[in-house]
């Protein structure tokens, strides 16, 4: 099978225009008739399912959550991009199409990170019709700051609250269809397999998450918008229950999985302190705009941080990176930090951190003013570690944050199951290596508003569906499937719970699969997570019944996923001999310790497709063309 | 799809007609003391039962006074409806409730405090306003008020259901406010310095009534 | 650190429930409240127990899941955090701890102390929403919005719709969530259209739902893990009474 991207002709500023004129329609009155599953309820999800039951089309919407509005989107901090140049500061589609290109290490097709770049702006219109309350300046227009080492002001932010108050607006609007009974919505429902009836996507089976009974929804076109993956690594940014078992069954029904390897880890968390640690909190990025970083001159230094001299302190990215110092990308800075603590200089009774000092701001500019800047993070810090930050230093250490791989996707955001659709952080398409601080939010409204609304409809109007029902064989094979897989499950009994085993995934993905990664690292995670792979199969240890609410039951379905993907993420990490982006190979870096890509080799989409149980996946690759921003190497000194 | 509700049958609704009815019965603590003060003038009675003649035969007053039979009513209706409705909002009792880190007892407590002013009142009505209304029996209302004083337990139930009716509009005065959307910066201040008069100082007001006439009877000027 | 725990246990929606008692040991003083249930869990799941249900995703104190009665404070005993906040260093070393789910008639239980919020989602469909279709909007700035209005709307919108404020009112009452609602809606000209009909339709549903009336006794405010002002109640109070008497 060769990977068709379907990216339309012309120049890149005409493609989407053209593209969605040559889209074929559905009749209006028709469009009832067609019925779609979105499974998930984040920006792109709500946005999805509330835009096309707009439009006329019978949607099913699902999450497991509660509520649609419990969503991991909800947690995102910093802010949404848009080109609206209203800072009048040089900022225009193209610059921010450009920027996106560089920033994710050239690794993304232009033709979809153009065409977001285009619709970003349309994206803000909506959400303030929706309500959505951004920061305004005094004259009662909108705010705007610069993010993420960005050269133009083009972030728009509500607080430190964006992802909540987008993901509520889109809720909003999901909820207003729910109320015309254009979508219905069904709660505390996981998607645990796809069901593909002759070579399509017909429907889902979904397990109640209450009662236990699998649930059979049949229809039209399956969309989903599951979220990322970063779970695997077990400690994350990530909610607790953020998985990838919907995006993973899919794959095994034919999806092929686009660049795995391409994860993020963002630089400012609050360490782990602790075995009993569940997840790791992002502290904002906004905060090396005025601390500095340090570790001690000395290794294994075990003195107080406020005991130690200056001249016996060493401010690393300044020394390293005299021009960009505290404000290198998320990359740099992460794999820096893990670099000093591999070296012996971490602090903090772990070890596994570095200071981000404060004390020169506040001498500078006073408590005060670090206060009106960054209280709230501030107090946040000092809730979670009992240490005053505006005494001692904070202690920051890197976490996993995103993940830029997914599910592969064409220009339509179609995967390589027709009729299934995938946006958001689910989807591969837009970020490449690296995504870019304010750029989430945006991809993920941009695929729910403003995408598939338009591509799915030319699916839709030029496929012939014929009828199924929820009896037919693929519903009865899929449901007897799952439910084998539940039993099996749960008739293991052993002796480790499904955490302590995800835990030791986690060390594996992080040690050998996280910031930076070696031939040799990457072979031996291809040895453990088999065998650990073997014993959750033998050993894991779930209580409670299959036909009630069991927390143990729904993370091993997850787990056990994880731990397949965690494989593939080794394996891709393994055949992409380069670095870029969120993947670095410590073999392919310059004399300076940056990532070096392999233009001639890898500037490509590695798609793995499912080949069976047991069976190495198939390798397919995706060539991308950069025909206007040329590729080129960062530089930060 | 869309339900909507009217007025009485919506919980806001409710409120709101207990706040109104509320405040209005407040008006009356306000003129019924007002006039109870003449009591205190000492000319043995002749001008608080002149007083009392008049608000007895005045057809404006009589008028009004069916007003506040009704706004009586409803505020002990609309009380008595809108308790059981929030008990049943919560079939399930805690076991541990530290309500009291949260908010204040005169808040919680406005059903029983209610319902012991109404005591009180059904008490009052049937010294005061039973026999000279409804028996039509002639006598000095100013003597009435003298003979009940005189007896240590009627006053001390008058002095507690009297405390805790200011117990209850210290709670319920401002909350009016609330219930109309009346509330920010703007007039806080203002509703809290005239609730202060309504929760402490028309009760003191009335308080010194029995004391008075026990004091009096004890010391032997009566 | 070590704790006594009294959590209540239910199999599902028409089970009884009881309290059990659990002692939870070696526990850090860092931990999160949730953690320790973790560690407890773990424990639990060791011996062959079944482990204690509850409610939970982000644990940064922003999804709204988590929301459990600690010591008959909704949210334990800290201001402005939710129970994924709470540290265990808050708790005296040795003392027992009682966890009950949210009680209310709207909030029924599922098990253990995961309890049903759709009442909210309802409440939230019946008219939460400015009723604008993707696309043809106007641009982002054709309406000024002063700072302060929009300010006072965040402050509303903060939400996270987690039921603190039906949990530690006496009347069970959702005025709080409701208000924070309409009152961000009502706030902003784009709101404004639909005023009259968003609050009827709201505080229909949401007595349909069953919650209480409230008391203003302001419970709510105090527990709210975002602080959220009871002012939006007047608010809401002003929107409807308007919305019925002008």
């Amino acid at each position: 099978m060769t990977l068709d991207s379907k990216i339309p002709e012309g120049p890149i500023e005409k493609k989407w225009d053209n593209h969605r004129f040559n889209l074929k329609l559905v009749n209006p009155a028709n469009k009832r008739k067609y019925h779609i599953i979105v499974v998930g309820t984040g920006l792109a999800g709500s946005s999805a399912a509330a835009s096309l039951a707009e439009l006329g089309y019978n949607i099913t919407s699902l999450c497991y959550h509660e509520s649609p509005r419990r969503a991991h989107s909800i947690a995102a901090q910093g802010g949404i991009n848009a080109p609206k140049n209203y800072t009048n500061d040089g900022d225009s589609i193209y610059r921010l199409f450009y920027d996106t290109v560089k920033g994710g290490d050239y690794r993304a097709r232009e033709a979809n990170v153009y065409r977001l770049a285009q619709v970003s702006g349309s994206i803000i219109d909506q959400c303030v019709a929706q309500g959505v309350p951004f920061a305004r300046e005094y004259g009662g227009l909108l705010d705007n700051r610069s993010f993420g080492g960005a050269q133009v002001s083009r972030t728009f932010y509500a607080r430190g609250q964006t992802g909540q108050q987008l993901l509520l607006g889109a809720y909003s609007a999901l909820c207003r269809q729910i109320n015309a009974g254009t979508v219905k919505f069904y709660d505390r429902r996981e998607m645990l397999d796809l069901v593909v009836v002759d070579g399509q996507a017909r429907g889902i089976i979904a397990r109640n998450l209450v009662d236990g009974t699998l649930e059979v929804y049949p229809a039209d076109a399956v969309v989903l918008a599951t979220g990322g993956y970063g779970n695997t690594f077990f400690l994350s940014t990530m909610a607790k229950a953020s998985n990838a078992t919907a995006a993973w069954r899919a794959y095994k029904r034919g999806a092929f999985f686009a660049n795995p390897c391409f994860t993020q880890i963002h630089p400012t968390c609050i360490p782990v302190s602790g075995n009993y640690q569940s997840k790791l909190t992002l502290m904002s990025e906004s905060l090396r705009n005025d601390g500095r970083i340090w570790v001690p001159k000395k290794k294994n230094d075990t003195r107080r941080a406020k005991d130690i001299p200056e001249n016996e302190r060493d401010y690393y990215l300044e020394r390293l990176y005299p021009s960009f110092g505290n404000l290198v990308p998320r990359d740099v800075a992460s794999r820096r930090a893990k670099e000093m603590c591999d070296n012996g200089y971490g602090v903090g009774s772990t070890g596994q951190a570095v200071y981000l000092d404060f004390a020169n701001a506040i001498e500078r500019n006073g408590k005060e003013w670090i206060k009106e800047k960054y209280g709230n993070l501030f107090d946040i810090y000092h809730e979670i570690t009992a240490e005053d930050p505006y005494k001692t230093p904070m202690r920051i250490y890197p976490a996993v944050h995103y993940t830029m791989g997914g599910i592969w996707v064409d220009y339509n955001l179609m995967s390589t199951v027709p009729g299934l659709y995938v946006l958001g952080e689910a989807n591969f398409s837009d970020h490449g290596a690296n995504r870019l601080g304010a750029s989430a939010l945006m991809q993920g409204l941009a695929d729910g508003y403003f995408i598939i609304p338009y591509t799915i409809g030319d699916y839709l109007a030029s496929t012939t569906f014929k009828p199924v029902k929820t009896d037919d064989a693929a519903f009865k094979d899929a449901q007897a499937d799952v439910q084998k897989k539940i039993e099996q499950l749960i008739s293991i009994k052993g002796n480790r719970t499904v955490d302590d085993i995800h835990r030791q995934l986690g060390k594996i993905t992080w040690d050998y699969v996280g910031m930076a990664r070696n031939r040799e690292g990457l072979k031996r995670a291809l040895e453990e997570i088999p065998k650990l792979r073997e014993e959750f199969w033998q050993d894991v240890k779930i209580v409670g019944s299959v036909e009630s609410l069991n927390n143990e039951l729904e993370k091993a379905g997850r787990v056990a996923d994880f731990i397949e993907l965690g494989e593939l993420l080794a394996q891709d990490a393994l055949h992409r001999e380069e670095s870029c982006g969120g993947h670095f190979r410590e073999e392919y870096q310059t004399e300076e310790g940056e990532a070096k890509r392999d233009d001639n080799n890898f500037c490509n989409v590695s798609a793995w497709e499912f080949a069976g149980e047991g069976k190495k996946p198939n390798l397919h690759r995706e060539q991308l063309t950069f025909e206007y921003v040329k590729p080129s190497q960062r530089s930060y000194k | 799809m869309n339900k909507k509700t009217n007025l009485l049958n919506s919980s806001v609704g409710r409120k709101f007609l207990m706040g109104a009815t509320g405040l209005f019965l407040c008006s009356f603590l306000v003129i019924h003391l007002s006039g109870n003060l003449l009591l205190f003038k000492n000319d043995g009675g002749i001008a608080f039962d002149a007083y009392s003649e008049f608000m007895a035969t005045n057809l404006l007053i009589r008028t009004i006074e069916i007003g506040l039979f009704a706004g009586f009513l409803a505020h002990i209706i609309f009380g008595a409806w809108l308790w059981l409705d929030n008990r049943r909002a919560r079939p399930q009792r805690y076991e541990i409730n530290k309500a009291s880190d949260s908010s204040t007892l005169a808040s919680r407590t406005t059903f029983l405090t209610g319902s012991i002013v109404f005591i009180f009142l059904v008490v009052h009505l049937n010294t005061f306003f039973v026999p000279t209304r409804i028996l039509g029996i002639e006598l000095s209302m100013y003597d009435l008020v003298v003979e009940a004083f005189k007896n240590p337990v009627y006053d001390a139930f008058y002095v507690i259901a009297i405390a805790l009716l200011g117990y209850h509009l210290r709670h319920g005065f401002q909350s009016a406010f609330q219930t109309f959307g009346i509330r920010g910066q703007k007039y806080l201040m203002l509703v809290n310095i005239v609730a202060l008069i309504f929760w402490l100082i028309i009760p003191i007001g009335y308080i010194s009534m029995p004391l008075y006439f026990l004091w009096a009877h004890l010391s032997g000027v009566n | 650190m070590n704790f006594i725990l009294k959590a209540w246990r239910q199999k599902n929606g028409n089970d009884k429930g009881m309290f059990v008692a659990y002692s939870a040991h070696d526990i850090s003083p860092d931990a999160s409240f949730l953690e320790m249930l973790d560690v407890l869990n773990d424990e639990l799941v060791k011996k062959g127990e079944e482990p204690i249900a509850f409610d939970h995703d982000c644990r940064e104190g922003i999804c709204g899941s988590c929301g459990l009665m600690i010591n008959g404070r909704a949210h334990g005993p800290q201001r402005g955090i939710a129970t994924c906040e709470l540290r265990m260093r808050s708790f005296k070393d040795g003392s027992s701890i009682v966890v009950e789910p949210w009680r209310a008639a709207a909030f029924p239980v599922i098990k253990d102390l995961v309890v049903d919020r759709s009442s909210f989602d309802r409440i939230m469909e019946a008219g939460g929403f400015i009723s604008v279709k993707t696309g043809g909007s106007p641009d982002a700035n054709a309406i000024p919005i002063p700072k302060s209005i929009s300010e006072e709307a965040m402050d509303a919108a903060a939400c996270i719709g987690c039921g603190a404020c039906v949990a530690a009112c006496k009347n069970s009452s959702a005025m709080l969530f409701v208000g924070a609602k309409v009152s961000h809606l009502a706030l902003l000209p784009q709101g404004r259209s639909e005023r009259t009909e968003r609050v009827e339709h709201m505080i229909a549903q949401m007595d349909e739902e069953g919650f209480g009336g409230c008391s203003n006794t302001y419970a709510c405010e105090a527990e709210c893990p975002k602080e959220i002002s009871v002012v939006h109640i007047a608010r809401l109070n002003r929107e409807y009474l308007r919305a019925k008497l002008v």
